[in-house]
């Protein structure tokens, strides 16, 4: 285990910096062949950027990178192909028009390159797919397949470049318990025959089930390294989120009237994307309910029909006071406070203030504007209120959003829905992306929030953090809901089956 | 290559950019005077007396630039909100017709030049609102409608000038009627050749840049062109705002027209125009699509263009430069905008 010809990877003290922010500060590690490292921490310990850096697409501001003994040159994603290294990314990079075979075959042959052999490449494809278990179509069209299918020709991807080191990038964040399991197999054979694996994830579980070692990060640091067969869970935990944040303590919540109410509501799909399938959702003063399920399952539908973006085809929504014709501003007018999925695209506008975009929903209500005419003034001492109450930092209300991290940028879209004490409130993966303290503190508002009487549904792809916060669980499947678990009453193995679509059927 | 974001330009590189690309185009400018044969120096100082050396050089250069103010506030309240409207010179032409229509008697005095304005702006905004319309409803690309409707409506121009509007008077020449006395506008000073619509050019500029900064469609369009899905995620009426958009858009370039014909020409001919649409928008390019900018870039596009005339007549270079000169301003105007918000890294 020690004998040095075995190292197939060394990262010495990498260093990358945003700014003023340090994203990973002297980064070590060192990965042996046969060997399955996981790195852990938070979302925004620095796992992503360190990849990143590993592939290619960023440049360390300090440090290097050797593998099997050769430094990699920096910035060159080829260079890490060629040296062996193949990374599945969270976000698959498959062309959805072309089948598994082209999707494998594209860009590993020349364009001018003469008579090149298609019959071999599909040969090599086949065998590579017995060999390590990754049951997929070659012929089959890549937007046809399921998000699991899909990662398998990542991997097979990776595999037919030969590579030697496998990286992926939280590779269960889209996939059903059931369908990790599967993965974890095809992972036990790729070690098997003498790879090795980076595996990056927050999951402890899954941790714990598939790698030997263990590496945790935490603010970009390196806080500890040890043998997975040596510590347990909740010492990995600990060292996570380093024990000096205690997530919020939900208590059980007393139901109140239901506030709104989804009655047999269906909507039409988009694209690939399922629409909701006659669904029906209570949403009650002083409860949150957890919305699980695999990303793309409906729940963009069921929150963009909340947040008024989409119309029912069929079915009811019945709130407090009946609803005009349904559309964002009716939604806003009604009292839903809406965290929509995407800060960045969706939430908030780059180029404007932090007075603009504070008011970006409220600017035609009389206190920001009279006769058509903007009260600059009242926006930004609105601005200003949110940034002391939600402790935004920023240089300043009339600094461009742009500028704000992630988790400053999600409080001042906190305080902007928050502030005018709404009665619903839609929380679409409040906390993804954030660091944990900023994930304490949204989740935390969030509580609050249900405290104070106010019918809360958060939508997460994350299992923990509905488990953690919901005082009942819905998952839907293809656009279906299930019936609603109370709190406590299902386990994660039950949810998952429900995730994967069981369960359905025999629901009334 | 490739290009790294900069956070917060400095304001050295703000200001500085911008210089650099201006003196580069005066260079440019030597350059192309040293091939046609003549001294550079002597041919921008030539440029620079035939534009500002004169009174009578200088309300020129304010005459050029009116109908470049409103064409160029078109396209900047159009462009900020991310309307691609391509097609101020139709709606310069729909301001023109009303002009005329209402201005060769059907009309008179005290209500003929308010309500032919105002008629004029409503004429420009129904030109742009069918594109528009067609944008909001059935996704077609507004740069396409708008470009073509130029061509479709500078033949209807043509038709109106040969068939219906013709001047009977005038002897077989394609022109309308002249406009009556009271349907033309004053000049500013009696005696010298500037007119009103100079004057309501300014006041436009600093009316739309009120609507920008202070009033909630201002803030609606601003919002619609940065960033749509947000826009309407925030419960912003974007279809609406994109209408009200083009409205004022097609209206400011109807008034270009108007005073073209209401203010100096008298009457409506089909070469009343050289362009003034499509330069319009070198014009809003090159003020960041901010109106009070564009009162000054408008100025600069001016006096190079009479600049130029003036030039070519005592140099003997041809008066094109002008031409290559404004083409050089933007392209290396947008180069410079460019690198202030971006670091070029070679590798």
């Amino acid at each position: 285990m020690t004998d040095p010809r075995d190292v197939v990877m060394r990262l010495d003290r990498i260093t990358k910096r945003f700014g003023a922010l340090t994203a990973i500060d002297a980064i070590s590690l060192t990965l042996r062949r046969g060997d399955v490292v996981a790195l852990l921490g938070e979302n925004g310990a620095g796992k992503t950027t360190l990849m990143n850096i590993l592939f290619g697409h960023y440049v360390a501001d300090d440090g290097r990178v050797e593998v099997f003994g050769q430094p990699l040159p920096p910035g060159n994603p080829r260079a890490a192909l060629a040296a062996g290294v193949g990374m599945v990314h969270q976000h698959f990079t498959l062309a959805d028009n072309l089948t598994v075979l082209d999707n494998i075959r594209l860009g590993t042959e020349s364009l001018f390159a003469r008579g090149t052999s298609h019959a071999a490449a599909r040969a090599r494809v086949e065998r590579l797919s017995r060999d390590f278990g990754l049951a997929v179509h070659p012929d089959a069209r890549v937007g046809s397949l399921t998000v699991g299918e899909r990662q398998r020709v990542e991997i097979l991807k990776a595999l037919y470049r030969d590579a030697r080191i496998l990286i992926l990038d939280e590779p269960t964040a889209v996939l059903t318990p059931q369908e990790a399991e599967a993965l974890f197999a095809t992972l036990r054979r790729a070690i098997a025959q003498g790879l090795s694996i980076l595996f990056i994830s927050h999951k402890l579980h899954e941790v714990m089930a598939i790698a030997d070692r263990c590496v945790v990060l935490r603010h970009g640091k390196v806080v500890g390294e040890v043998a997975t067969a040596e510590t347990s869970g909740a010492e990995l935990a600990a060292m996570m989120v380093g024990g000096e944040i205690a997530l919020p303590e939900a208590r059980p919540a007393t139901a109140g009237a239901v506030l709104m109410r989804l009655d047999g509501v269906t909507t039409p799909d988009k694209g690939a994307a399922p629409g909701l399938k006659r669904v029906t959702l209570d949403l009650r003063a002083g409860e949150i309910v957890g919305l699980a399920g695999v990303s793309g399952n409906g729940q963009a539908a069921l929150a963009d029909l909340i947040s008024g973006l989409i119309v029912p085809a069929s079915g009811q929504i019945t709130l407090g006071a009946p609803p005009a014709r349904w559309s964002p501003r009716e939604a806003i007018r009604q009292g839903i406070a809406r965290i929509p999925e995407d800060r960045h695209k969706t939430g908030t506008i780059a180029d404007f203030t932090l007075t603009e975009n504070a008011v970006l929903e409220g600017y035609w209500q009389p206190g920001f504007s009279k006769a058509g005419l903007m009260d600059w003034r009242a926006a930004e001492g609105f601005a200003e209120g949110i940034i002391a109450a939600y402790d935004v930092r920023c240089p300043g209300p009339g600094a461009r959003i742009r500028l704000l991290s992630g988790g400053n940028m999600q409080k001042l879209i906190l305080g902007r829905v928050l502030e005018p004490g709404p009665k619903i409130i839609l929380a679409n993966q409040p906390v993804r992306g954030l660091d944990v303290g900023a994930i304490a503190y949204v989740q935390s508002r969030l509580i609050a929030a249900r405290d104070g009487g106010a019918a809360v549904l958060l939508i997460s792809e994350d299992l923990d953090e509905i488990m953690g916060l919901a005082d009942v669980i819905h998952v839907m499947s293809e656009g279906r809901l299930s019936p609603g678990f109370p709190r406590g009453s299902k386990t994660a193995a039950e949810l998952g089956l429900w995730m994967a679509g069981q369960g359905f059927d025999h629901a009334a | 290559m490739r290009l790294d974001p900069i956070a917060a330009p400095s304001l050295r590189r703000q200001i500085g950019l911008p210089a650099l690309a201006l003196l580069a185009t005066i260079a440019v400018a030597m350059m192309l005077a040293l091939i046609a044969g003549a001294n550079p120096l002597a041919t921008l100082g030539l440029i620079a007396k035939g534009a500002v050396g004169s009174k009578f050089a200088a309300l020129e250069t304010l005459n050029r630039a009116t109908p470049l103010i409103f064409t160029g506030l078109a396209v900047a309240v159009a462009f900020r909100a991310k309307l691609w409207n391509i097609g101020a010179e139709a709606q310069l032409y729909a301001g023109a017709i009303v002009a005329v229509l209402l201005g060769t008697g059907a009309l008179s005095a005290p209500m003929v030049l308010p309500v032919s304005a105002l008629v004029a702006m409503l004429a420009g905004a129904l030109v742009l609102l069918g594109p528009v319309m067609l944008k909001t409803r059935l996704g077609v690309d507004e740069v396409v409608t708008t470009l073509l409707l130029n061509f479709v409506m500078l033949l209807f121009v043509s038709y109106l000038l040969e068939g219906p509007m013709k001047d009977p008077a005038g002897m077989g020449w394609p022109k309308s009627a002249a406009l009556i006395k009271e349907a033309r506008l004053p000049r500013i000073v009696e005696g010298l050749r500037l007119h009103w619509g100079f004057a309501l050019a300014l006041i436009s500029a600093l009316l739309v840049w009120v609507i920008q900064t202070r009033t909630t469609l201002g803030f609606e369009m601003r919002a619609v062109g940065q960033n749509r899905e947000a826009a309407r995620f925030a419960g912003m009426p974007v279809n609406a705002v994109l209408v009200k958009t083009a409205l004022l858009s097609g209206g400011l370039a109807a008034l270009a027209g108007w005073s073209e014909v209401a203010g100096l020409k008298g009457h409506l001919s089909s070469d009343l125009s050289p362009g003034f649409g499509y330069t319009g928008i070198i014009v809003a390019m090159l003020a960041l699509l901010h109106p009070l900018g564009v009162v000054a870039t408008a100025l600069f596009v001016a006096a190079i263009f009479v600049g130029s005339d003036s030039m070519s007549r005592a140099a003997g270079v041809p008066t094109y430069i002008a031409d290559m000169l404004l083409a050089t301003a933007l392209l290396f105007m947008v180069l410079a905008l460019m690198l202030t918000r971006y670091r070029v890294v070679w590798k």
